[in-house]
């Protein structure tokens, strides 16, 4: 097969497995804030609800479009779609799993394996405040453009406190692969344990991006009324809250590679020469284990949210500018040195 | 100190661990966590329903006697007695063709209870001297439109061949206090006049 033809088809099964992923985190939304809450949940659209993304998805097609007359027509109409399509760009450089070969040809399980992946990956994320940013200035209407003002300071703090945790990680690594990064981690011990206080720096830092509570200062239905989309309706509303689990599903999947090994899972190279079984099974198994550690993160996300309260908007400031972006500093520091000491550097 | 939870509010300067505020999140995670497994305490309505009690106040019902003719009168004590002002009616006199149909010679040719403006107290019920309306442990159904909920007689009225039981809003204490005549809902307007002749 032509390797343009693999991408392709890669890119849209990958595509297409975003979205249901997305679909289906609104309805693990709903059902795992429900039972948190002893409740049940969406329980009516098919057996035990599950067809309750379809019918959410329908309704927002259906709901009449909105666009004010006093707003800025086309920014506001690209602003849902710049959000809705970093999100998507963010999951090109993700390695799903190891390779699979099909008679002559042998592929690898990710769409572009850039060798400065990491740097892709942030400037993407960094691009995804744009969609909040001109959708909220679009709006024309006050509380739009507080959370949009909220949103931009927001992804700036934490995204330096984030670039800085990742520096340490880099460090360590030594590539900006993620594909490396996860191969480095096919044996032994996964990179949490070398770097756990920049896995926590991290993991706040992918709260803070996504706009994830305790971090939701940009959406705030209580006091900003939705935030940045205040305004908007129909399907446009739609593509910002799907950029949300988008992004969601993203940075689930990245904080797998960076700190958990990715695809990898414990013992795979003595359960391949126990079980004696081809490297295609074994790729298999590595997505399988990719999405059960992307699927934790999820879970997470939505553990988190449905446990903590927001923060408010000067201890949000606090957390960002005073204590993660000192601490992953720290953490560089004490890395270098770690490193200079075990031979690794000189 | 009458349930025994209360905590003494005490405010002092937070510890580090406290103030490193990652435990009492971990804390907070834990208990949430453990509501996953708590029993739920949704009742998935149209399958399941609470309990009521036997003689829950609910829709009405116009009660025809053993021979299947209306009890109502129209005599209008209900409509009197309605603090929410929900019933109306429009009284017709019989013809010797409907005698099967209206147990007496006065009966009501339109009743109408305004769901919406109904209470559900129960004080029609006590004023009716035919007992004639009674509430049932029916749920009123909901419904799009507001005229929808002003219940006629097709509604109202209970079917010949269903009756519906009311005998346990009909205890005998009950009919016993509605014989009592001391309080002034249970006179009806004969015994109002010979009260009022008797002081004379």
């Amino acid at each position: 097969m032509q390797p343009l033809l693999i991408k392709a088809i890669l890119v849209v099964i990958i595509f297409v497995i975003t979205l249901l992923v997305a679909l289906y985190a609104t309805f693990a939304e709903r059902k795992v804030s429900a039972i948190m809450q002893d409740r049940i949940g969406p329980n009516r659209a098919g057996p035990f609800g599950l067809l309750q993304p379809l019918a959410d998805g329908v309704k927002m097609f259906m709901k009449e479009e909105l666009i004010p007359s006093l707003s800025n027509k086309w920014l506001f109409i690209i602003g849902p779609c710049i959000a809705l399509l970093t999100s998507f760009m963010t999951g090109v450089v993700i390695p799903w799993g190891g390779s699979i070969t099909i008679g002559e040809t042998t592929f690898d399980l990710q769409i572009t394996d850039l060798n400065i992946g990491i740097l892709y990956l942030f400037g993407v994320v960094s691009m995804g405040v744009y969609g909040i940013m001109i959708g909220g200035w679009a709006s024309n209407n006050k509380f739009s453009l507080i959370g949009a003002i909220r949103a931009s300071s927001q992804m700036i703090s934490y995204e330096i406190a984030m670039g800085l945790a990742i520096i340490a990680l880099v460090m360590t690594t030594g590539t900006l692969s993620l594909k490396d990064i996860v191969m480095q981690q096919d044996a032994g011990f996964a990179n949490i344990v070398y770097q756990p206080v920049g896995f926590l720096i991290f993991l706040i830092c992918a709260f803070a991006e996504t706009n994830r509570a305790p971090f939701d200062m940009p959406e705030c239905e209580t006091e900003l009324i939705g935030g940045y989309h205040t305004e908007y309706s129909s399907l446009k509303l739609g593509f910002y809250l799907f950029a949300e689990y988008i992004n969601m599903f993203v940075s689930s999947a990245v904080i797998a590679c960076f700190y958990f090994g990715g695809y990898n899972f414990p013992f795979q190279t003595e359960l391949q020469n126990w079980l004696g079984f081809s490297n295609n099974v074994l790729s298999i198994l590595q997505v399988l284990a990719m999405f059960g550690k992307v699927l934790f993160f999820i879970f997470f996300f939505m553990w988190v949210r449905w446990t903590i309260p927001r923060f408010r908007y000067d201890q949000l400031m606090t957390l960002g500018w005073k204590i993660l972006l000192p601490l992953a500093l720290i953490n560089i520091f004490i890395t270098g040195i770690v490193m200079y000491f075990s031979g690794s550097i000189n | 100190m009458l349930t025994n939870r209360s905590k003494q509010v005490v405010k002092k300067e937070m510890t580090w661990v406290e103030k490193a505020y990652l435990p009492a999140i971990f804390q907070g995670l834990i208990i949430t966590f453990k509501h996953i497994f708590k029993k739920k305490a949704t009742i998935r309505y149209p399958e399941q329903k609470r309990p009521i009690a036997p003689v829950y106040r609910g829709q009405h019902v116009l009660k025809r006697d053993e021979s299947g003719a209306e009890r109502c009168t129209a005599c209008g004590l209900c409509a009197v007695a309605c603090p929410a002002e929900a019933i109306t009616m429009v009284a017709a006199e019989r013809t010797k063709d409907e005698v099967s149909l209206y147990r007496e010679e006065k009966y009501a040719s339109v009743y109408e209870i305004n769901m919406l403006r109904c209470i559900f107290c129960g004080l029609c019920e006590e004023a009716c001297p035919k007992e004639a309306i009674f509430l049932t442990d029916r749920i009123v159904p909901s419904t799009f439109e507001r005229h929808e909920f002003i219940f006629g007689k097709d509604i109202l009225v209970e079917p010949v061949n269903e009756r519906l039981d009311v005998t346990k809003r009909q205890t005998p204490e009950v009919l016993e206090f509605k014989k009592d005549k001391k309080h002034k809902h249970n006179l009806t307007f004969l015994d109002k006049v010979i009260v009022k002749k008797s002081r004379h």
